[in-house]
């Protein structure tokens, strides 16, 4: 009975902190891509809320609730709630199989440092992942507006495309890894990154998941200076801020995932791992906004085209030779 | 095995909570002042034409069906890569054979012009 207890309170407690770390980068990260950006653009950015613009999320959140509400008259109703709450759900559940640092014991118990560290972690991450296009769908789709519509479509377009070169990147992951648990992929890396073990399935699977979280130069479902923000055209308040920080968290997962599908996990040398964990993450995560500094928007044939004419038979030769490999080596 | 599971559930009911609480408590101190024209759909400012329920491009469609028949066959391939080391030359040999007749589908996709957007 303690035991459960125990577990529960464990449970929680990972929970919370997660919660909390989570919602907290995702505010900081906004902050980060503005100031950023604004630098890049020989701009200041933020710079009037404290030291460094450093209150400005917490003002941004303060802004966003106290703003007016409203839901166009032609929207349908419930699926115009319901989506934004979909968007945030799907992107806090991903984090949970992400494991950050090697498994720790105390008082003679293994406590594994991962909310849950499911069997098929990568399989629950690819499903979650997948089911974050409800929402963007459903709220582009239920506003009732073009705009919103036009949006809708390209990312059902998009996010389905890549999302087959995504699953097939992952296959020479697992293939090394022998497991779809996060932390075997992690403790597979011991030696080597899979970035130099798999470098094509990484530069696939880097550019997918550009394309699956809507990221520049993949942001056509958004673009903001054709279609106006696209599929949250008509939304104002606290569902748009719904929409925004699951788009932050999902910029912390890709980071997150690219840093333990790829880049070793927590595996480095001199500092502790949960450092080196959170180091790899920020580190992508700046990539990304970058990349957001730096690049133009694709064409959505050339989007399309770059999904099925390269990216999936270059995933499937990949998959092919590096099994061929693995056979030839034992 | 529904215990590894107990974290995923208690997250669904903390993220729920949170979706709706913030959302509600948004809506009781925001204030609230509709009128027809804040209502009607946003078109850069300009009298509506016609309505969002419009006959869409084919193309999105077909895109969404070729999904659902390849991505049905890179799951196939997910156990093949765990069991990979146990199945040996005879999984490779498997497999690439079902890659091959992936392929031959995937060419008749490409000349039949479904991957053409011009």
């Amino acid at each position: 009975m303690s035991d459960l207890l125990l577990s529960l309170a464990l449970i929680l407690v990972k929970l919370g902190l997660i919660f909390g770390v989570i919602l907290g980068m995702a505010a900081y990260l906004v902050l980060a891509e503005r100031k950023i950006l604004g630098r890049m653009q020989l701009r200041h950015g933020p710079n009037r809320l404290g030291p460094f613009g450093l209150i400005q999320p917490m003002a941004d959140v303060i802004k966003l609730i106290t703003k007016e509400d409203f839901m166009p008259d032609q929207a349908d109703k419930w699926l115009f709630l319901f989506a934004p709450g979909l968007t945030a759900l799907t992107a806090l559940l991903s984090f949970v199989v992400v494991p950050f640092a090697p498994p720790l014991t105390i008082f003679g118990r293994e406590l594994p440092m991962v909310v849950c560290d499911l069997n098929i972690g990568l399989l629950y991450f690819l499903g979650i992942s997948s089911l974050g296009v409800y929402g963007v769908v459903i709220g582009g789709w239920a506003s009732n507006s073009k705009y919103s519509l036009l949006g809708a479509m390209r990312s059902i377009g998009q996010l389905l495309s890549y999302e087959l070169a995504m699953g097939l990147a992952l296959i020479p992951v697992v293939l090394s890894a022998k497991s779809f648990s996060l932390t075997d992929v992690v403790m597979s890396q011991a030696d080597w990154p899979n970035l130099l073990k798999h470098p094509v399935a990484f530069l696939i699977f880097l550019v997918s998941i550009a394309a699956e979280s809507k990221r520049t130069p993949f942001d056509m479902p958004e673009a903001e200076n054709e279609i106006v923000g696209g599929f949250h055209t008509e939304y104002s308040g606290m569902r748009f801020g719904l929409f925004f920080v699951g788009e932050y968290i999902n910029l912390v997962i890709i980071g997150s995932m690219l840093t333990v599908l790829f880049l070793g996990g927590w595996h480095g040398p001199l500092l502790p791992p949960i450092v080196w964990f959170a180091i790899k993450v920020l580190f992508v995560a700046f990539c990304f906004i970058w990349a957001r500094g730096t690049m133009p928007r694709l064409r959505y044939d050339q989007l399309l085209h770059l999904g099925w004419k390269v990216l999936i038979p270059l995933a499937l030769l990949n998959l092919l030779v590096t099994a061929a490999v693995l056979l030839a080596i034992g | 095995m529904l215990d590894n599971y107990l974290p995923i559930f208690t997250l669904i009911l903390i993220a729920v909570c949170f979706a709706i609480g913030s959302t509600v408590f948004s809506g009781l101190i925001g204030q609230k002042k509709p009128s027809e024209v804040k209502l009607a759909p946003y078109e850069c400012g300009m009298p509506l034409v016609g309505t969002a329920r419009e006959r869409f491009s084919v193309k999105f469609y077909i895109i969404a069906m070729l999904f659902i028949v390849f991505d049905i066959e890179v799951v196939f391939m997910y156990p093949w890569a765990v069991m990979f080391k146990r199945l040996g030359m005879f999984g490779f040999v498997e497999m690439g054979v079902f890659i091959l007749i992936l392929l031959v589908g995937y060419i008749y996709v490409w000349k039949k012009g479904a991957l053409e957007w011009e």
